[in-house]
């Protein structure tokens, strides 16, 4: 038979004390660090967390990547959108030219920009990849304003922890940490492949986060909001993906 | 009637957990396919794309055009959440089994005998399968050529190039290791290998249980459960 002998029960009982420490201690560490997602609680959240926590560390220095201008889709696909409000609606009849993209919460200078601030604050274009979670992908070429040029502009506090973008499309918001926040690729895009933006891929301005799947690239952005407390935005899950069962770390 | 030790219990944990793993993998994995059961080659590829090939059955969504006229439920948000946990619970299981199976030598029960890498060790196994010859006293204690090729190819093959495969489809992942998506040919081809490797997998699994039901299922049941197999049943 298979007697449990006193050598098996200390060896088992110092691998189980090592498992239960070490889980302990990775967590503590991993807290600080700010490894842990808003959606980390549940019966995914280890997978979350785990997931998160690698690719956060692996991804420390590495932007997203980028193609040569001969892979730019010929014929890119626009996910289907909730059709626009009126205040939508009047807007784009002016030409977006009153369109606002306000800058709040914990930043030393809050402020309103339109399209044209915002290209003043400089524009970069990267070719880059929307892969769309359910497995189809296209390449194209964005032009826009780094996330970080405006964070920069509006003086964002040390404490800030996470960046919220909201959209006009009603009830669409999510929000990256900052150290997306400040990847060069975090684009606020307001042109695509040497045109503007057409409205069917976020036009007049898309949060474009390469380093993420699609649905985190949320269209039509007219709010950021920097925080130190992300559990006050909706239901303290970082985003409104969570919600639906979506993670709300989308690098996978 | 002795009792034999015939998996150890690293082995026993592992393999449950893996098949665990695997179950779910495959469940949320196809659930994930119905959103889009089109596959491509190369980096991109979309519904304005031309596919490599289409499965035949009807998506989840409305934007993919198939010849049926409804859509079906979605369930990626779980089915995603589940797939990445699970995925988890097999690359750690199948860490733990990896180093396991280094430091003990159990490898070398499992890779083909030096003097079996030879076409004919192959034809001579496949023979003596179709002509039903029971098994002979040394392969009952141990796997025959056919049974060590397949569990190699499962082990070293199949199981890393899923999880690569899987990687190379990650955005973030790819940003830090942009070689794993292009080795493979680009992102799109990453997950058609991924598609044609989980079915694979699926194909041993069918092998797999079969030859244990048709080589004494409560025997070999007992063995990976408790450990041991009782030697009066063994060549049933």
């Amino acid at each position: 038979m298979n007697p449990i002998t006193r050598r098996k029960l200390i060896y088992g009982g110092a691998a189980a004390v090592a498992g239960v420490g070490g889980l302990a201690v990775a967590h503590r560490l991993a807290k600080r660090y700010g490894l842990i997602p808003p959606d980390s609680a549940g019966i995914y959240g280890p997978g979350e967390t785990l997931t998160y926590a690698c690719q956060r560390l692996l991804t420390v220095h590495t932007p997203a990547r980028e193609f040569p201008r001969s892979m730019i889709s010929k014929n890119p696909f626009a996910n289907a959108v909730a059709p626009p409000n009126d205040a939508f609606k009047r807007l784009q009849a002016g030409g977006f030219r009153d369109w606002r993209l306000v800058v709040d919460g914990t930043v030393a200078r809050p402020m309103s920009l339109s399209l044209a601030d915002l290209k003043a604050l400089g524009l970069r274009s990267q070719i880059t990849e929307v892969a769309c979670e359910e497995g189809w992908s296209y390449i194209a070429e964005w032009i826009g304003t780094p996330l970080s040029s405006v964070l920069r502009e509006a003086g964002v506090l040390p404490q800030a922890r996470y960046i919220v973008y909201t959209s006009s499309e009603e009830g669409m918001w999510g929000s990256i940490d900052m150290q997306d926040a400040g990847d060069p690729h975090s684009l606020l895009t307001m042109g695509m492949n040497d045109g503007d933006l057409p409205v069917p891929f976020g036009g007049p301005l898309r949060l474009r986060l390469p380093r993420q799947l699609g649905y985190k690239s949320i269209k039509y952005v007219n709010r950021i909001t920097a925080t130190d407390n992300i559990k006050k935005f909706g239901k303290g899950l970082g985003s409104v993906d969570p919600e639906y069962g979506y993670s709300w770390y989308a690098g996978m | 009637m002795t009792k034999t030790l015939r998996h150890p219990g690293v082995v026993r944990v592992t393999h449950w957990l893996t098949f665990i793993a695997f179950i779910a993998l495959l469940v949320t994995g196809g659930e994930i396919v119905i959103s889009h059961p089109r596959f491509y080659w190369g980096e991109v590829g979309n519904v304005n794309t031309k596919p490599l090939f289409v499965i035949p059955i009807p998506s989840s969504r409305d934007t993919v055009p198939t010849s049926y006229n409804y859509v079906m439920p979605d369930q990626n948000g779980w089915s995603r959440a589940l797939h990445f946990e699970a995925a988890w619970v097999a690359v750690l299981a199948g860490l733990v089994y990896g180093i396991y199976g280094l430091w003990s030598g159990h490898f070398k029960n499992l890779i083909p005998e030096r003097r079996d890498w030879n076409w004919r060790s192959y034809h001579a196994r496949i023979a003596k399968y179709l002509r039903r010859v029971p098994p002979d006293p040394a392969e009952e204690r141990s796997y025959n050529v056919l049974q060590r090729t397949a569990y190699v190819v499962v082990i070293f093959v199949l199981f890393p190039l899923m999880i690569w495969t899987g990687l190379a489809m990650s955005p973030s992942f790819t940003a830090a290791f942009p070689w794993t998506a292009a080795l493979v040919g680009g992102r799109q081809s990453a997950r058609t290998i991924h598609f044609f490797a989980s079915g694979l997998l699926l194909l041993f699994l069918f092998v797999h249980v079969a030859m244990v039901a048709l080589s004494g299922f409560r025997n070999r049941m007992r063995a990976m459960i408790t450990g041991y197999t009782r030697d009066s049943e063994e060549s049933r």
